[in-house]
């Protein structure tokens, strides 16, 4: 028998509180396969132990949600009988252990979530966040961990074919120890045809597809300990490794072998990988699954049952398939040069039984694994906050020297070195690509579109982690709005640090309910995605890092531009200029790059003011009113406008003087969209009756970037600061 | 009138090719598996962009032995229009179709752009419905699009008129900011940007579908 010990324990992150449950439901004490199968099933990844109780206040549905969280991806309706599968995922510690393989294995598990459903992705998008490039003591290895990860999203997405639209790089020292590497993903899928992870049917074959298990991974989810390496002997990286081409065969013969009809449910293998699979396809149909590892396919000899039970080798995929059918699938694989394999099958018991080398190594009822996995109530006081709420007295000794600097930021200058190296376009569905407000990809099938935009903001929701991430979700979807598409869903990855902190888990609480608040109010339910925990380097956990996907939906046409087309345009502001004083001033990126300072509060949302002016640039977008049409956001109107104007054609505005300039020019209120337009008595007649302020600030013009009294600069040099920061810094 | 379009474990271009020559200019066109032993009945083939066989030993070298190859390569010493883009010319330049190689960008990383071209020569079945010295807006995306090849090579592409796209900013350091090549008997096209992603006005531009409308056009007048 097993001799547990509290360092075995330790080592499996099991509690001596969750290990006493273990012993009581099972009646007895767990062998070392069950120790495991245990540790991975509990652990906070695969359980959302700390977060599941909080998680539940989230809106889940809407008319056109089809398929909620709790399967491998959300599903909505966008018409026409099709529907489209999406989830974010988080693949953070990895990346940072090896950059490229981290990363690359992110991409590949999240396209699986989506073509496991039976969906063929069309997208992917990426919200990833580094430490600064010039940090004095971290920037080398930030600037590696940033070309790592870069190139394995490449590697991964290039190879498998999806095109990478678009998403968002941003920096802070506190990811310095912890790079968040987040990517979204979003396939068609027939409304009518959607496949469940569930092992449907007693009787039915379990069948294992794709690559063979190696002990890569294995301590994936739970770090290998002393005892177990006595057994294991060989240490492999616990770092995955991709490999896009077998996974885009994979998406083939998955896809092909679903239209025999022989399938019943099938589920990828990720974090946690069989133990996941073969219990959450049992506990989902109620049903239980006895599976023999000598049938599993291996890529060496005399792996322990252990290491098969918990390998985390990507691109495999569970299957049940109709018992009799096997066939039409082991075609299906052969024909594309897969492994497939019988490996056990549906039974009635609801047991997870599993055989190697003749014995019972496992044997575990379902709902231990998941219905009585531990939920906790963690303790959690006032928010982590140690700033001020007070800012600083400032004044800006050159305006047009803070908007280049800016322009230079890390957050703010542009991120082309990084997309270029992405195929953006492969599929050719992408309407529009990198650099827009929101990304806009068609749907070939139904001739309209899906708009994604991938937002966060660190900074603002650690100064209120409520305020924060309904600005968030706003910000998500003025951006979809902004191209002209109507949100309708949402996916979420919560990044955070320890949640054993109360004052890390009041972050928690507070953003999951800040963004539920908002979620229900911008009618945008969430519908699945990740949450990622234990953020931390030296005990200083990352900014509460919550990103939300949300998804938009459109007829398919010619995207409206995101910068000034044509001189002698009307540049207007619907919205208006917006309020702010010193409090709320001490999130921006001004108070950020500039004054290298935080304080104070995010700026001030109003949910009703916000939700009308998204419905008047949609409307006015749709109507085909404006010529050009860009949110406001980090940087604030005077970024904005640079922004608008780097396509070519400058600008010379005015703003309305009711505040400070250095507020005028920079701050971050939302609720405000810039676009041009020939048609500017139309809409400042639609504003009145919508009761939105349009503010008419000036026209377009060649070459030059004006805002009358505050500044006045060439646009090239501009552009050429806002183009060239980022390799500059890369390559210092 | 009738495409095939060749599809590779890998390929990923596959559909979009079929798109182009099918929906956008009209033709038909039909998907040929990698190890069909005989062609099926095709007036013209298109080997696709992509990473067939994961791109694994080089770029192209796999697929060469694929079964599909064997038949190409006799249609194409028939007089059959051949034309690989991308991943494709990669194929065509390791199967000996073409000259040269393919090796990685001068830059070393994958590179996704759109990029000006010169049209270097409108006297082949690829290219006859531009003029000579028309500039198009192409995309590229490739991480080993350098075209490379022995300077006798090279001039001899030149002599005899078989350059027929020439990058304006080359993005990948090919050799004389050479894009796409044609075989001596003018019939195999191999060029690294991406004229089936600029075949309607969604994408941006239809200038594109001038590659495969001249293919259209010199297989009617044959």
């Amino acid at each position: 028998m097993l001799n547990i010990t509290p360092e075995l324990l330790a080592t499996h992150k099991i509690s001596s509180g969750e290990y006493d449950k273990i012993v009581s439901l099972l009646s007895r004490t767990p062998t070392i396969t069950e120790l495991g199968i245990f540790s991975v099933m509990w652990s906070e990844h695969c359980s959302y132990k700390s977060s599941r109780v909080h998680l539940k206040k989230l809106p889940t549905r809407s008319k056109y949600v089809l398929l909620g969280p709790g399967e491998n991806a959300g599903i909505i309706d966008i018409g026409g009988g099709y529907g489209v599968a999406f989830k974010i995922e988080s693949h953070n510690h990895p990346s940072f252990i090896e950059p490229f393989q981290g990363a690359a294995t992110g991409v590949g598990g999240i396209l699986r979530d989506i073509f496991t459903m039976g969906a063929r992705p069309i997208a992917v998008m990426d919200a990833i966040r580094f430490g600064p490039l010039d940090d004095p003591e971290c920037g080398k290895r930030n600037r590696r961990i940033l070309e790592g990860v870069v190139s394995g999203i490449a590697h991964y997405g290039n190879c498998f074919g999806v095109p990478t639209v678009g998403g968002e790089c941003v920096f802070d020292p506190s990811y310095n120890g912890n790079p968040l590497v987040n990517v979204f993903a979003l396939g068609v899928i027939k409304a009518d045809e959607v496949f469940l992870g569930r092992a449907e049917g007693v009787g039915n074959p379990v069948i294992y597809v794709g690559a063979k298990t190696g002990k890569d991974g294995i301590h994936g989810a739970t770090m290998a300990s002393d005892e177990f390496t006595e057994e294991s002997k060989q240490h492999r990286p616990n770092v995955q490794m991709g490999d896009p081409f077998m996974e885009k065969l994979l998406l083939e013969a998955c896809l092909e072998a679903m239209k025999t009809g022989a399938i019943e449910g099938i589920q990828d293998m990720g974090a946690a990988g069989l133990t996941c699979s073969t219990s959450e396809m049992g506990s989902r149909a109620g049903t239980g699954m006895e599976v023999d590892l000598m049938h599993v396919p291996q890529r060496e000899t005399g792996m322990t049952a252990y290491e098969i039970m918990l390998s985390e080798s990507q691109e495999r995929m569970l299957l049940v398939a109709k018992k009799g059918r096997e066939q039409e699938v082991f075609d299906v694989f052969k024909k594309w040069g897969l492994d497939a394999a019988v490996i056990g099958t549906v039974t009635a018991d609801g047991i997870l039984r599993v055989r190697h080398n003749g014995t019972i190594v496992a044997e575990i009822p379902n709902r231990c694994l998941a219905d009585e996995a531990p939920i906790y109530q963690r303790p959690f006081t006032k928010p982590a906050r140690k700033v001020p709420m007070e800012g600083p007295t400032f004044a800006s000794k050159d305006l047009g020297a803070d908007l280049k600097a800016l322009l230079a930021s890390d957050d703010l200058c542009s991120k082309r070195w990084i997309w270029e190296q992405f195929d953006y376009m492969v599929r050719t569905n992408t309407i529009a690509g990198p650099g827009y407000d929101a990304a806009i990809v068609r749907v070939k099938e139904t001739g309209s579109s899906v708009a994604v935009s991938l937002d966060g903001n660190g900074r603002y929701c650690y100064l209120s982690p409520r305020e924060g991430a309904k600005l968030m979700v706003a910000e998500a979807c003025r951006n979809v709005s902004t191209v002209g598409a109507l949100p309708l869903a949402a996916t979420n990855n919560l990044n955070f640090g320890n949640p054993e902190k109360p004052e890390i888990m009041a972050q928690l609480v507070e953003a999951i309910e800040g963004m539920s608040e908002a979620c229900e109010f911008f009618e945008t339910p969430i519908t699945g995605g990740n949450v990622s925990l234990y953020n931390e380097t030296l005990g200083e956990g990352i900014l509460p890092t919550p990103v939300l996907g949300i998804v938009g939906l459109m007829k398919t046409t010619a995207p409206v531009k995101n910068v000034f087309p044509a001189a002698r345009l009307d540049v207007l502001l619907i919205g208006g200029l917006g309020d702010c004083d010193l409090t709320h001033f001490g999130g921006t990126q001004y108070a950020n790059t500039i004054l290298k300072t935080m304080w104070g509060m995010p700026p001030a949302l109003d949910m009703a003011q916000e939700k009308k002016v998204q419905d008047m640039i949609r409307q006015l977008v749709v109507d085909g009113l404006v010529e050009s049409s860009h949110d406001i956001g980090e940087g604030g109107i005077a970024v904005a406008l640079a922004e608008c104007s780097f396509g070519g054609v400058g600008c010379e505005v005015m703003l309305p003087n009711v505040l400070r300039p250095e507020f005028a020019l920079f701050h971050e209120g939302p609720s405000r969209i810039l676009v041009s337009t020939s048609k500017a008595e139309t809409i400042h007649k639609l504003g009145k009756r919508l009761g939105i302020e349009v503010v008419a600030l000036g026209s377009t013009i060649v070459d030059r970037y004006v805002v009358t009294g505050l500044l006045d600069l060439p646009l090239g040099e501009l552009r050429e600061t806002w183009e060239s920061a980022l390799e500059t810094k890369l390559h210092a | 009138m009738k495409f095939g379009v060749v599809v590779f474990p890998g390929s990923n271009c596959d559909h979009d090719a079929f798109w182009a020559v099918s929906h956008n200019l009209g033709a038909d066109a039909e998907f040929i598996w990698h190890d069909s032993h005989k062609l099926p009945a095709v007036d013209a083939v298109i080997l696709p962009g992509g990473f067939s066989y994961g791109d694994y030993l080089r770029c192209g070298a796999i697929a060469k032995f694929s079964p599909v190859m064997a038949s190409i390569k006799k249609f194409a010493a028939d007089g059959g229009l051949v034309a690989g883009i991308c991943n494709g010319f990669q194929i065509l330049t390791e199967s000996g179709l073409l000259p040269g190689a393919l090796v990685r960008n001068q830059g070393l990383k994958f590179v996704c752009r759109p990029v000006e071209l010169e049209v270097a020569s409108a006297d082949t079945p690829f290219t006859n419905a531009f003029h000579k010295g028309d500039r198009v807006t192409f995309p590229v995306a490739h991480g080993e699009g350098c075209y490379t090849a022995d300077q006798r090579t090279l001039d001899q592409l030149e002599a005899e008129d078989r350059v027929l796209f020439r990058y304006i900013d080359n993005p990948n350091g090919s050799e004389r900011n050479i894009a796409g090549i044609c075989s001596k008997g003018r019939n195999v096209l191999g060029m690294m940007p991406h004229p089936e992603r600029v075949t309607e006005p969604l994408m941006g531009s239809s200038q594109g579908l001038l590659v495969f409308r001249s293919m259209m056009s010199a297989l009617i007048s044959k």
